[in-house]
């Protein structure tokens, strides 16, 4: 037996994570709903599945409800929708930057929020490296993290770049909070060469000078691997880069970290893994939802 | 019209290009001292932040030993005439930076994105003009676009609040020609909404000429450096274009005996090495790359025993651009692991 789902946002998107979730055992898509006509309808229409433009309410007016809405609009519009959602009984999975529920990276937090009615999928660049600076923080206390996203000009689209700021807050908010650090720092560089590049991450962390490199090490490659079950275009460039403490540094060393990830191209293109990342992680949260609590635990 | 009323504006950016060039760590007393002695010479805008901009402070770029915006503050404090100015590249700092920096007593706000981004910096511009400062926009590494392609972007930055779009030179890439088409296209598709500029780096030497021609193509703000000081092999000297515009009766403001004072006995006494175009340096200019990278590269260099002008030349092949500090050491992996 499946869970229930919608997809509110017919866009790239909406459309890479509706590929995705038809290849799940714990999800059924039964609806796709948009505000305007669009290929996205179309094409879901294509596929069986219920999809109108008619927004919201055509979705809230269905005899049946969706368990789960998948939203991928915008944060203004999911403010609107998320008390909607919740006096429906859906749970709302937000891929905007809308963050009305609690921030989740699966692999580090899910566990904490099993019961919310709204979780937010935070940013790209968050869910390619918190789950780092967790791994890290999971071992040695970590006084400073840092990351830096780089992304295809390409597959930055227009929410971002009109609201880049928002992008380096949520993201520094979350690599503090999931991550595990009392200060936190994020920085995002869109570059248009072509052909575009590969989603590159590179997160950095300060630790103590008598930290235990071996486990340090050991911890990022177990977490690397539990991200590959959702993305597995996630890898390491290299092994975890130590340099030793600087007075600079408040006397820590520091460990550095370099991901790239590599989308499944499911429709979108395989070079914009950070929208894959969103889709991938989004997916992942749903299926989570579904097994432990709306389906039963599975014998 | 805003901006300057001269045929030509210097704008100096010892303190901010300069940053790179000084690993980040100056002093609010070396501060002081350059302020006092460009603003004594007349120079009318000085930039005081990290080399990355206003919230540069990073391992991917280097931590500050003293905070930009108490440098802004002392920079402030120091200057009588001079507006100080701040760079503030979005991705990197942030809105609150910029307000930081406003309350501190920055007047004039320097917006930088990659030459083919300037939409991200709307937001940014939007805030600097309901802030009341100056607005600058810096479309950085220009060499990585065509002119029409340049123009567009800065007309995104001029109706976005934007009064002075600049053509930066971020590798020293720019030859003469390519210098000139750049500011000739930005004036023609600005028109008199907005002037334009250009901040030209010595990594072939040219950052002078190429300054010459871009007042010649219509330019009327030019950035320099006291020393060069500068990233790669540092900017145009401040001295040489205040002598260099004074030779050819363009009128800057700027007296050129303060100035030459203010690099030999302020400037020169702190410098940690000369800026000069050697062999990595020329090679940021010939293979078009962001000249920050230069010390992070022969970090790296060091570090993984590796040449440092191979990973800029690899830097260049792979097009990264400013702010990609952290994929040196990438690829200084890559070419110790005798990887492509």
């Amino acid at each position: 037996m499946k869970a229930t789902a919608a997809i509110i946002g017919p866009g790239n998107i909406g459309t890479d994570l509706l590929a995705k979730l038809r290849r799940s055992d714990s999800i059924e898509v039964r609806y796709v709903v948009g505000v305007v006509e669009s290929e996205g309808l179309q094409r879901a229409r294509s596929m069986g599945i219920d999809a109108s433009a008619e927004g919201l309410d055509w979705l809230l007016s269905r005899d049946e409800l969706p368990q789960i809405v998948f939203d991928a609009t915008s944060a203004k519009a999911h403010r609107a929708a998320a008390p909607r959602l919740e006096e429906a009984g859906i749970v709302a999975v937000d891929l905007t930057p809308a963050a009305v529920g609690p921030l989740v990276s699966p692999p580090v937090n899910f566990g904490d929020h099993v019961d919310a009615m709204n979780i937010n999928m935070i940013s790209c660049g968050a869910q390619a490296t918190v789950p780092i600076v967790h791994a890290v923080s999971s071992v040695v206390p970590v006084a400073y993290a840092e990351i830096v996203a780089s992304v295809a000009s390409k597959s930055a689209g227009p929410g971002t770049r009109a609201n880049i700021d928002e992008f380096t807050h949520t993201t520094s908010r979350a690599v503090r909070e999931l991550g595990g650090t009392p200060r936190g720092k994020a920085i995002i560089i869109l570059n248009p060469v072509e052909p575009p590049m590969i989603m590159r991450d590179t997160i950095y962390c300060a630790i103590p000078p008598d930290a235990d490199q071996d486990a340090i090490t050991a911890s990022v490659e177990a977490r690397v691997a539990e991200v590959q079950e959702y993305v597995p275009g996630y890898t390491l460039r290299a092994a975890p880069q130590y340099d030793e403490p600087r007075a600079k540094w408040d006397g820590n060393g520091r460990v550095t970290v370099f991901i790239e990830v590599l989308g499944a191209g499911d429709y979108l293109p395989t070079y914009a893994g950070n929208l894959d990342i969103m889709t991938a992680a989004a997916a992942r949260v749903g299926e989570l939802v579904a097994t432990t609590r709306l389906v039963g635990a599975m014998p | 019209m805003t901006g300057t009323e001269r045929p030509v504006r210097i704008t100096d950016t010892t303190l901010r290009d300069g940053s790179h060039a000084m690993s980040h760590e100056f002093t609010e007393a070396q501060v002081r001292a350059t302020v006092h002695a460009l603003d004594g010479a007349g120079v009318e805008v000085i930039e005081v932040s990290h080399g990355d901009g206003i919230g540069g402070s990073s391992f991917n770029y280097g931590f500050s030993t003293v905070e930009d915006i108490t440098l802004v503050r002392a920079a402030a404090e120091e200057a009588t005439r001079a507006k100080i100015a701040v760079l503030l590249v979005p991705g990197i700092g942030t809105m609150d930076d910029l307000r930081n920096a406003r309350e501190a007593g920055a007047s004039v706000a320097r917006i930088a994105t990659h030459c083919t981004e300037a939409d991200v910096s709307i937001q940014h511009f939007g805030l600097a003009r309901s802030l009341g400062m100056e607005t600058v926009g810096f479309l950085m590494m220009s060499h990585r676009t065509s002119p029409e392609e340049l123009a567009k972007q800065g007309r995104i930055m001029v109706d976005a609040g934007c009064e002075c779009v600049y053509a930066v030179d971020s590798a020293g890439a720019l030859v003469l020609t390519e210098a000139k088409a750049r500011i000739a296209a930005l004036v023609a598709a600005v028109g008199r909404e907005a002037q334009v500029g250009f901040h030209g780096h010595q990594n072939l030497s040219l950052g002078v000429a190429n300054s010459v021609l871009a007042f010649e193509s219509g330019a009327r703000q030019i950035d320099g450096s006291l020393c060069a000081l500068g990233a790669g092999a540092g900017n145009s000297p401040t001295e040489v274009l205040a002598a260099t515009f004074d030779h050819l009766g363009i009128e800057t403001g700027v007296d050129v005996g303060g100035v030459l004072d203010a690099a030999e006995e302020v400037v020169r006494p702190y410098l940690p090495r000369w800026p000069k175009a050697d062999r990595t340096a020329i090679v940021q200019g010939w293979a078009g790359v962001y000249s920050s990278f230069l010390l992070h590269a022969e970090h790296a260099a060091e570090r993984y025993g590796v040449p440092a002008h191979e990973i800029l030349q690899k830097a260049g092949e792979a097009g990264y651009v400013g702010g990609q500090e952290d994929m040196l050491i990438d690829i200084a992996l890559q070419l110790a692991s005798g990887g492509k």
